[in-house]
């Protein structure tokens, strides 16, 4: 290919370097020109492509109608039979068909409830320490460790609960706990570790992170000034923290808390290997108990007949829509503090 | 060879605000055109107009007829073949961070589907040439990325990327105002060399810098075009009040 | 007590401005409890660190000296026999997961793309993103139960196929939000440069955008694995489990967790030691996940997307 170089232009500020002189080479531009030209216009495949992306979008709706449609569809059987008093009756017998989940909306409540009461205030506290006391340096530490405990899969966690946690709780706190508190009713019986309380404990530790996690993101979005506003006033640190973050945090925190509840509610594993699975209703939190995850997941493989098999997935259909709800309302309390800046994966 | 553009009554609206009012301008073949006029006046939007990038935005609107080498790229052609033929160089560089610089430059064909391998290294070669480029980064066209090149090597690296798919015009949007006076000088320079292939429009803010490049210059004010003529005219003998107080440095 | 929720108006202030008054013993008093408060908030820290570090030192102690080469190449031993491994439970795992991947991540990308370069803004995507969430706070035997009743229940077996359904629909939110997120950083300038060039939208998306986001996309994609290699529960009754290495995807599939939950239940010693070192195995590959993500995300590995 030849080259034809003409004298470069007289540049026209004394000291720049002189430019390139226009050169001209064999190929001329008009292939380029001709190629791209040819190339058409792409719209159908603009628009064909963004199709294929919506079409993916909408598949979560898709997801959600799937799983709903499935559920409904299969617990027919149970939903025709027992009606409504499915959930008031504290039947669990398969041998006669005979089924009530009570227990086992019992079991999920109460365990819910005790990791709450013991999750939230340690949450709270973490969160408080991280954001408001934590020096800059270890933040990324404390922050990194809450992010794995949340990581962790709940086998893990139920493994750990039944070689160490429920040993501990056995010879250690339980006993403690029957001599200290035995006179609610609440730690009395013949107590094996296994349990209400233990299944509570383990859940605990589990919903620590997202609440704590959260509660950080619904302080760190409280504006500055507020903190200073108080602060000038003469406030010690506490005070600035109760008076100028937790108490504009506070909706944001709730929310987090019932994030929290929302995944205690649904949490199977470690809960089923701890909580003693026995479908009964009983006052002492020692006492083993179901929970409506748990059921499920310790029955639905051997469910040998269709009303068996129905039960489980109406007690399913129930934790699908409390869930849910209990997440959306979770959700809307948290943006409503963080003003829809996109929420994270708890 | 560059071609002339033909504006008529060319309106533009960004949502409800309506940015551009009744444009009417021929703008020449193979010269550069400046566009001057203070923050907000709507230059920037006329020349997005151009190429039909102002359509990116999804509240955007435009009426009214552009014809670029007798081509209406509103009804006639599609965006895309527009951008082919009009290309655009803006305001802070935009080079591709995560390809070479020999891959930024062949982006505009490789992304269109060209494959042969000679021509491209030639296009490639002489695109950066065009844009005074060639010199400083001949040795590491495909291991230096991008984006570690200087500002002002930088914006140059988008000329070339530019100049790569043989535009017929090429818009460019205050190329120089994030560039050093080093720079700056040449990339004036460049487009002095440019001139002769293609057609340019070159939005400034700077008067000096469209007094040394432009043939033709326009005066917006407010989404309207107040005086458009001959550089040298508008910048010694304008004819309407309110250019000569901008020229002047009465506002803006 | 004054203040309003969103801020303190002149009420609010001048409360507290009243609770702030300073006599000597109420001053003494505000300070100890400022620090009461910070002790309790360092000791709630601590409390809650104590578990992970205590849950993370047993796994080393218990699992380490069990993970050896028998581990990853043996199939379990009869029961009460020394020795064994579970590598049907590692190629299970490994066959469930490319399965949930291969579903999960192109619909997951896509509607991450979708979410950032057609939908921004817009109420449908809006509402995507707000189902997104809420459905990865539904619990995933739910999603056992759907893949059961779609896949198992018609076939009359468990399968792989069903297991890896199951395990899919359960990536495709996480992947589409932490995809999302990633191309929403990628600054505007670069998709105008592709635009101006006269590249197709579709090739822009794709060559240009998705391409700068990469890392970070990638990242999000191992965070999804991550969660789901670790799920137990939608596994019970569709992958089933299976004593035998198997990689048909008709036939039931033993999985990693699902191994260590029956083990973890059975009364057998050498049984329990397997499930402990099988947790170290999934620990391990989880903090790194972890850990990769924090690296790409905090220290924007992005190259050149600032």
């Amino acid at each position: 290919m030849s080259l034809r170089i003409q004298e470069p232009r007289e540049p026209r500020i004394p000291d720049a370097e002189p430019v390139g002189g226009i050169v001209s080479v064999a190929v001329p531009p008009s292939a380029v020109r001709g190629f791209l030209q040819s190339r058409g216009n792409s719209s159908l495949s603009d628009r064909g492509f963004r199709w294929l992306m919506l079409i993916c979008a909408l598949s979560i709706f898709a997801i959600v109608a799937l799983i709903a449609t499935e559920l409904v569809a299969h617990s027919e059987l149970t939903l025709h039979k027992f009606g409504f008093g499915f959930f008031v009756r504290s039947a669990w017998n398969p041998v006669i068909d005979n089924y009530g989940a009570l227990p086992f909306i019992y079991g999920t409540i109460v365990s819910s409830l005790v990791a709450l009461v013991l999750a939230v205030p340690l949450a709270v506290g973490v969160a408080i320490f991280l954001t408001e006391m934590c020096p800059k340096a270890l933040r990324g530490i404390f922050s990194f460790l809450t992010e794995l405990l949340a990581a962790i899969p709940s086998v893990v966690y139920g493994l750990w609960a039944i070689f160490v946690l429920v040993p501990l709780l056995r010879n250690y706190v339980d006993p403690l706990l029957m001599k200290v508190l035995g006179w609610t009713g609440l730690f009395t019986g013949p107590d094996f570790g296994l349990g209400l309380f233990a299944a509570g404990v383990i859940l605990a530790i589990m919903i620590l992170p997202i609440i704590s996690s959260l509660t950080r993101e619904v302080m760190s979005a409280v504006p500055h000034t507020q903190r200073e506003a108080v602060l000038a006033l003469g406030a010690t640190r506490w005070e600035m923290i109760r008076m100028g973050v937790l108490r504009n945090a506070r909706i944001g925190i709730v929310g987090s808390i019932i994030l929290g509840l929302g995944r205690a509610l649904g949490e199977t594993m470690a809960v089923a290997m701890v909580i003693g699975s026995s479908p009964t209703i009983s006052k002492s939190l020692l006492a083993p108990a179901a929970t409506m995850a748990s059921v499920i997941a310790n029955e639905f493989a051997e469910a040998a007949d269709d009303t068996y098999r129905s039960a489980l997935i109406e007690i399913g259909l129930a934790l699908f829509i409390v869930t849910i709800l209990v997440n959306i309302l979770a959700r809307l309390l948290v943006w409503a503090v963080t003003r829809g800046a996109p929420a994270r994966t708890a | 060879m560059g071609v002339g553009i033909e504006v008529n009554r060319l309106n533009a609206w960004y949502g409800a605000n309506h940015t551009l009012e009744d444009i009417t301008l021929h703008i020449p073949a193979n010269e550069a055109t400046a566009l001057i006029g203070p923050s907000g006046c709507g230059k920037s939007t006329f020349v997005r107009c151009l190429n039909r990038m102002h359509e990116t935005n999804p509240i955007a609107r435009v009426t009214g007829e552009v014809k670029v080498g007798g081509v209406d790229i509103y009804s006639e052609t599609s965006a895309v073949e527009v951008r082919r033929r009009i290309g655009m160089v803006f305001q802070r560089p935009n080079p591709f961070p995560t390809m070479s610089i020999y891959d930024n430059v062949a982006s505009g064909l490789r992304l269109n589907g060209f494959r042969n391998r000679r021509v491209l290294d030639d296009v490639v070669e002489r695109s950066l040439v065009h844009a005074a480029l060639w010199e400083e980064v001949k040795d590491d066209l495909k291991k230096k990325s991008g984006a570690s090149l200087s500002g002002g090597q930088q914006q140059r690296l988008c000329i070339a990327r530019a100049l790569a798919v043989d535009p017929e015009v090429l818009l460019m949007d205050e190329p120089a105002s994030a560039l050093d006076p080093v720079s700056t000088a040449k990339i004036e320079d460049l487009i002095f060399e440019l001139k002769s292939q293609y057609t340019i429009v070159i939005v400034t803010h700077n008067m000096q810098q469209a007094a040394r490049v432009a043939e033709r210059t326009g005066f917006f004010l407010n989404g309207k075009l107040i005086e458009f003529d001959s550089t040298h005219k508008i910048f010694t003998n304008p004819s309407d009040k309110r250019t000569e107080d901008y020229i002047t440095g009465r506002f803006g | 007590m004054g203040g309003h929720a969103r801020g303190s108006g002149e009420d609010g202030l001048r409360t507290m401005a009243s609770q702030l008054k300073s006599s000597t013993t109420n001053r003494r008093w505000r300070w100890f409890a400022n620090h009461m408060a910070t002790a309790a908030a360092v000791g709630a820290t601590i409390l809650v660190i104590a578990p992970l570090v205590a849950i993370f030192l047993d796994l080393v102690y218990k699992g380490a000296s069990s993970l050896n080469l028998d581990f990853f190449t043996k199939t379990p031993a009869p029961v009460g026999e020394m020795g064994g491994g579970m590598v049907n439970a590692i190629v299970g795992s490994g066959v469930l997961l490319m399965l949930a991947s291969a579903m999960g991540v192109p619909v997951g990308i896509a509607a991450g793309i979708y979410l950032s370069e057609f939908g921004r803004g817009t109420k449908l995507s809006n509402l995507v993103r707000f189902t997104a969430d809420v459905l990865n706070g539904v619990p995933s035997i739910v999603m056992g139960i759907a893949a059961y009743s779609l896949i198992v229940a018609p076939e009359k077996t468990f399968s792989a196929f069903a297991g890896g359904v199951a395990l899919g629909i359960m990536m495709i939110p996480t992947v589409a939000r932490t995809t999302e997120e990633m191309l929403l950083m990628v600054p505007h300038s670069i998709r105008e440069a592709a635009l101006g060039l006269g590249v197709p939208n579709w090739r822009s998306v794709l060559s240009i955008t998705l391409k700068t986001a990469l890392p970070g996309v990638i990242t999000g994609c191992m965070l999804a694995f991550a969660r789901v290699a670790g799920e137990t529960a939608p596994l019970l009754f569709t992958a089933f489990g299976n004593p035998f290495v198997s990689t048909a995807l008709n036939q039931p599939i033993e999985a990693l967790p699902l191994q260590i939950y029956v083990y973890a239940l059975s009364p057998y010693d050498e049984w329990h030691r397997l499930a402990w070192a099988g947790s170290l195995v999934l620990i391990v590959l989880i903090v790194v996940a972890v850990a990769l993500v924090r690296f790409v995300t905090t220290r924007g590995v992005l190259k050149g997307a600032s």
